[in-house]
């Protein structure tokens, strides 16, 4: 039958009838859809609750409509200080993961060493501990060391918590780089400098993007080793956790509902200008 | 003369290498100069901390005369006799937790991959997006969600679901905040992304024309998934798995945030061990533990299933 009907053996179904098969298709949609639903209902209530007018202390329950907290978003004590705290631990701690992270991964991806398993051990076992292990450990370090909490230990928790997810994205990219490419730029005569600044490091820029991304959206959203190593220092996570206990404001949404839709106008704007380039020069 | 010059990377996929012992002292030096700064930021402040929880945990003394160490074994013992609750709770609610999203996050990640055709970049955006709120807002959220006189409850009531819930000890009286299911639902919500991506990843991998393969050989849908789809995603299921379950089984977050005192998980005793009795021996002692169980834990299972190449 196949053979004599490639048409019909390619759309129609061989066992059951054909609204079955649609079904049975659909259900698959229909649970990635409700999946994706149930991952972005909080957002809709965060973004829902940022124009919400609350009477008590806590915005949990719907009152009245109101843009207040969109026109103060700073009108909470600490608030904005707090964020802008989190924003620079996560730009230094990008900065120092992406650095050492890309060494590494260039050093794995591209030459041969002594105690190469040990390294690979070394990187993948933070990825693979509970945060509050790490965070007690380190914690534990630094009191025993006598050093005190602050912004200081926790970019230092940072960088190490980030540095393996760096490792892992770069390496990945690099692996599957052609060699030939830099042996091409070396047979033209360019000087190993110019051959990593001009070939290799063009290539591999996506992957430490992609790391470098990672690892501010990971420095950002810490809680748990910030927690057991920041002291009396607070990050916007920290102010949202004990505002859970204090009350929440409702500006904590406001700042919530500002990065997701700067997130995905960002992502939105990378997509155009991608797709612009590919059809200038395809 | 220029090939003696050229710094080839020894390790190249159809290349010669170069013999080791040409390679001048300096440019073999390379690679460990390149991992000194990091491996010995990892060796400090990752590694060396561990070394110095172990002996934490087999210190006695107080917060006002110091801690000793004096190989006192027993914070073990007494750690483990006092929260073992919290331990298994931990391994239930995130073994679940993992279970629950693998089961939703499969159909989604197959539809990114398959199906979702000229709205994959649409869908994948969705799937990140939330990252960007901090997740701990996000959370606060399913308060409202779950609130006791919400929609959700109500819809739960009405279908006298929570009854059933109620009796099976998920839930307690006529509501969902404050009980395991809470919990278990904050867990799933929190960690699902990290299913649904490496899951993505390879699923995407697979060559379509596998599938005809398998219909043209009459394996019925159901057949194609179980004999070709599911096998060749199985290193998605291993990475997704992991990502999900080691995370959830220490968080603290959401049995804090959406629990009660019934649903504290180790997590929570070590941080309230740890920052507020400032017992920093059973702290140690019972992350201790909990680095222990998970990393056998993880090791057995991924022997079982085969997929040691993780990293």
């Amino acid at each position: 039958m196949a053979a004599t009907d490639t048409t019909t053996a390619a759309t129609a179904p061989r066992t059951g009838g054909n609204p079955l098969r649609w079904l049975r298709r659909n259900i698959v949609t229909l649970a990635g859809l409700a999946t994706l639903g149930y991952l972005i209902l909080p957002n809709v209530v965060v973004m829902v609750f940022s124009f919400n007018k609350p009477n008590g202390r806590f915005n949990y329950q719907w009152q009245h409509f109101s843009t207040d907290a969109w026109a103060d978003p700073c009108g909470v004590a600490d608030l904005c200080g707090s964020l802008g705290l989190s924003l620079q631990i996560a730009l230094w701690a990008t900065l120092g993961a992406t650095v050492l992270g890309t060494m590494i991964s260039f050093a794995l991806a591209r030459y041969r060493f002594r105690a190469r398993a040990g390294v690979n051990t070394l990187i993948f076992l933070p990825m693979a501990m509970p945060e509050v292990v790490m965070a007690a450990s380190l914690a534990t370090l630094f009191l025993n060391m006598g050093i005190e909490f602050g912004f200081w230990t926790i970019l230092i928790a940072h960088i190490m918590f980030c540095l393996s997810f760096v490792v892992t994205a770069v390496k990945a990219r690099v692996m599957s780089m052609d060699p030939r490419l830099e042996q091409a730029a070396q047979d033209l005569y360019a000087s190993p400098l110019q051959t990593f600044l001009r070939v290799t490091l063009p290539i591999a820029a996506p992957g430490i993007a992609s790391g470098a991304l990672l690892s501010f959206a990971l420095s950002f959203d810490d809680f748990i080793i910030t927690n057991f190593n920041a002291g009396s220092t607070v990050t916007f996570p920290m102010f949202v956790w004990g505002s859970a206990q204090r009350g929440t404001p409702v500006q904590i949404n406001v700042i919530g509902t500002a990065m997701f839709l700067v997130a995905v106008l960002c992502v939105l704007v990378g997509q155009v200008a991608g797709n612009r380039r590919k059809r200038s020069n395809p | 003369m220029s090939t003696t010059e050229a710094p080839a990377p020894p390790e190249t996929a159809d290349a010669e290498p170069l013999p080791l012992r040409k390679t001048p002292t300096r440019k073999r030096l390379i690679p460990y100069w390149l991992l000194l700064p990091g491996m010995l930021w990892l060796i400090v402040f990752f590694a060396a901390p561990l070394v110095y929880q172990a002996s934490t945990s087999i210190q006695t003394g107080s917060l006002e005369e110091g801690f000793k160490v004096t190989w006192h074994f027993a914070t073990y013992w007494d750690a483990l006799g006092e929260y073992w609750p919290q331990f298994v709770r931990s391994v239930g609610y995130a073994g679940i937790a993992t279970a629950l999203c693998l089961l939703l996050g499969y159909p989604l990640a197959y539809l990114i991959a398959f199906k979702a055709g000229r709205w994959r970049n649409v869908v994948m955006i969705l799937v990140i997006a939330p990252f960007f709120t901090s997740f701990l807002i996000r959370t606060l959220a399913w308060k409202t969600i779950l609130a006791d006189g919400g929609p959700v409850v109500g819809a739960l009531n009405a279908l006298h679901l929570l009854d059933v819930t109620s009796a099976l000890g998920i839930t307690e009286g006529h509501r969902v905040l404050a009980t395991p299911l809470a919990v278990v639902c904050g867990l799933t919500y929190n960690f699902l992304p990290f299913m649904v991506l490496p899951l993505y990843t390879s699923l995407e991998r697979i060559d379509p024309r596998l599938h005809e393969a398998a219909g043209d050989l009459y394996a019925r849908p159901a057949t194609t998934f179980r004999k070709v789809t599911f096998p060749l995603s199985m290193p998605g299921v291993v990475a997704g798995t992991l990502l999900t379950f080691i995370p959830a089984a220490g968080d603290y977050i959401n049995a804090e945030l959406l629990g009660s005192t019934d649903q504290k998980m180790i997590g929570n005793v070590i941080q309230s061990q740890f920052l507020r009795v400032l017992d920093y021996p059973t702290a140690a002692a019972l992350s201790f533990i909990l680095m222990a169980a998970i990393l056998a834990m993880v090791t057995i299972y991924i022997r079982k299933s085969g997929t040691e190449d993780l990293v």
